[in-house]
């Protein structure tokens, strides 16, 4: 496939369309994964010797702890299409993707401290994990409160693209400080359990399969939001057309 | 209902609170699309019975 | 160049210019703490280097807006882009004023601030020398945010909510690099680290506050 005709996808009205075909697909496969996988894993899963039936958790709390990271990603990603190419729908997919993100952090974070608690005694645990994806939130945060505050469209697009930018590199900062910082706590007490240690195969599966559903749950709803925000540009070019005519 | 032990409490919690996070934002994402859907369709049609 | 750090520095300086307000701010935080968590001096003296540099954090945090508010306001920032001033020049300048006016006379009441906690005294070097690696990088971040937020009316909360998060790593390092220090521990990583994030943010980060600052006075 000739990678260049990705570009023609950056033209709002072509990826309308060809989203109006792709995304009931898309959009049943996550039901479809995420039913299946947390089914499973629900009830069919064993407990584990160490974290009794806890482990279930990791069922919702990995998929979207490796959401939260590739939805930034994402963003990162067409963030710096929009400020090499100017492709709206790049700079709009963006926007979409951040409160999907978002709730996705947010999710791995309570599930993280749910999980935590039994392990740990409180509710919550300066544990390097759960404080980047804290900080990670804050992110978030800062990134739609700007798309919010900002009137023009390509002057938003510009700004949020560049703090998109800059929060990755202090984002990555952050991980490495936080872990730093807290070395000299609960040794080798953070969250483990997830993709560094090694996961039993009878755990493994299930837990692909609910990967792939929150990763088709994300793209479900990013493309979904980009359309709503192409449409929501285009009735403001139109208001302002009106109003300027009229 | 598999035998969730003492930890029933927890478990039962993470996937309620997750479950419902992301239906309430599919909800509002199918809201505010179908919305916003509607709106520009109005827009579009006074647009063109104007011009 | 000289000449407009010389008139920032002015401005900052006379009356209106907010000169003392980041100190008397940092004042107000460290009398506030005891009130906070009680006088008893062991505690006080635990939590003394945090507390010293969250409150010169929030601080140099208070006073980002008026990086190029002013300017903006009265039309100078136009005439000041248009100038054969490179913009990386031009928010480099004005960060290093925000870090004399701010940043400085925070690292300097310090330690007298210290005082008041109960600082253990093999903490006043390390918590100086923090505070002089650290500020700096507080004021060039810091001009990052004060110019995404620069056409905003009313932007302060937004510019917190932006900058806090970029604050992580330098006030991790530094807290961490005071801590260490009074506690008679060896300081070398965090300084390390903390020396190398200003660096770093000072060399690259003007050139996303120049291309912000573009963007906005279109």
């Amino acid at each position: 496939m000739n990678l260049n005709a990705l570009w023609e996808y950056a033209n709002p009205k072509k990826f309308i369309q060809t989203t109006d075909r792709v995304l009931p697909w898309v959009a049943g496969s996550a039901a479809l994964a995420l039913v299946l996988g947390l089914i499973w894993g629900f009830f069919f899963t064993p407990e584990d010797y160490r974290q009794g039936s806890t482990v279930k958790i990791i069922y919702l709390h990995v998929p979207s702890a490796l959401m939260a990271i590739n939805a930034w990603m994402m963003m990162l990603v067409t963030s710096l299409v929009w400020i090499v190419r100017r492709h709206h729908v790049s700079a709009l997919a963006a926007r979409a993707a951040a409160p999907v993100g978002m709730v996705m952090t947010v999710i791995a974070l309570i599930t993280g401290a749910i999980w935590g608690q039994p392990m740990w005694g409180t509710w919550w645990a300066w544990d390097p994990r759960l404080t980047s994806f804290l900080i990670l939130f804050l992110f978030y945060l800062g990134y739609i409160a700007l798309w919010e505050a900002i009137e023009n469209d390509d002057t938003a697009a510009d700004l949020t693209s560049i703090l998109c930018l800059v929060g990755s590199v202090f984002a990555l900062l952050s991980r490495y400080a936080v872990n730093f910082w807290n070395q000299g706590l609960h040794q080798g007490a953070s969250l483990s359990l997830d993709k560094e240690e090694n996961v039993a195969d009878v755990f493994w599966y299930p837990l692909l399969v609910c990967i792939a559903g929150f990763v088709l749950l994300f793209v479900a709803l990013v493309l979904l939001r980009t359309r709503t925000e192409i449409r929501a540009r285009r009735m403001r070019v139109l208001l302002a057309r009106e109003r300027m005519g009229a | 209902m598999p035998d969730l032990g003492k930890y029933a409490e927890a478990v039962l919690s993470s996937y309620a609170v997750s479950i419902a996070l992301i239906a309430g934002l599919i909800v509002v994402s199918v809201l505010r699309a179908n919305r916003v859907n509607k709106q520009l369709q109005e827009i579009e049609n006074k647009v063109k019975s104007n011009g | 160049m000289i000449a407009l750090l010389i008139r920032d520095f002015r401005l900052a300086m006379r009356a209106g210019g907010g000169f003392g307000l980041g100190l008397a701010f940092f004042l107000i935080v460290v009398t506030l703490v005891p009130f906070g968590v009680g006088p008893q001096s062991t505690l006080l003296a635990t939590i003394a280097p945090g507390i010293l540099w969250l409150g010169a954090l929030l601080a140099c945090l208070l006073s980002l807006d008026r990086i190029f508010a002013l300017d903006w306001e009265d039309g100078s920032l136009d005439l000041l882009a248009t100038s054969p001033l490179p913009m990386e020049a031009l928010v480099t300048i004005k960060a290093l004023a925000h870090w004399l006016t701010t940043g400085l006379p925070l690292v300097l009441a310090a330690p007298v601030f210290a005082l008041l906690l109960n600082m253990p005294t093999e903490g006043y070097r390390p918590l100086i020398i923090s505070l002089l690696l650290g500020t700096p990088a507080l004021s060039v971040i810091g001009t990052f945010g004060a110019a995404l937020t620069v056409g905003l009316k009313r932007g302060g909360l937004l510019l917190s909510l932006l900058v806090l998060p970029l604050y992580v790593p330098t006030l991790i390092f530094g807290a961490e690099m005071a801590r260490r220090g009074a506690e008679g521990f060896d300081t070398t990583t965090p300084l390390l680290m903390l020396a190398g994030i200003t660096c770093g943010t000072i060399a690259l980060l003007p050139f996303a506050s120049a291309a912000v600052l573009r963007v906005n006075l279109r």
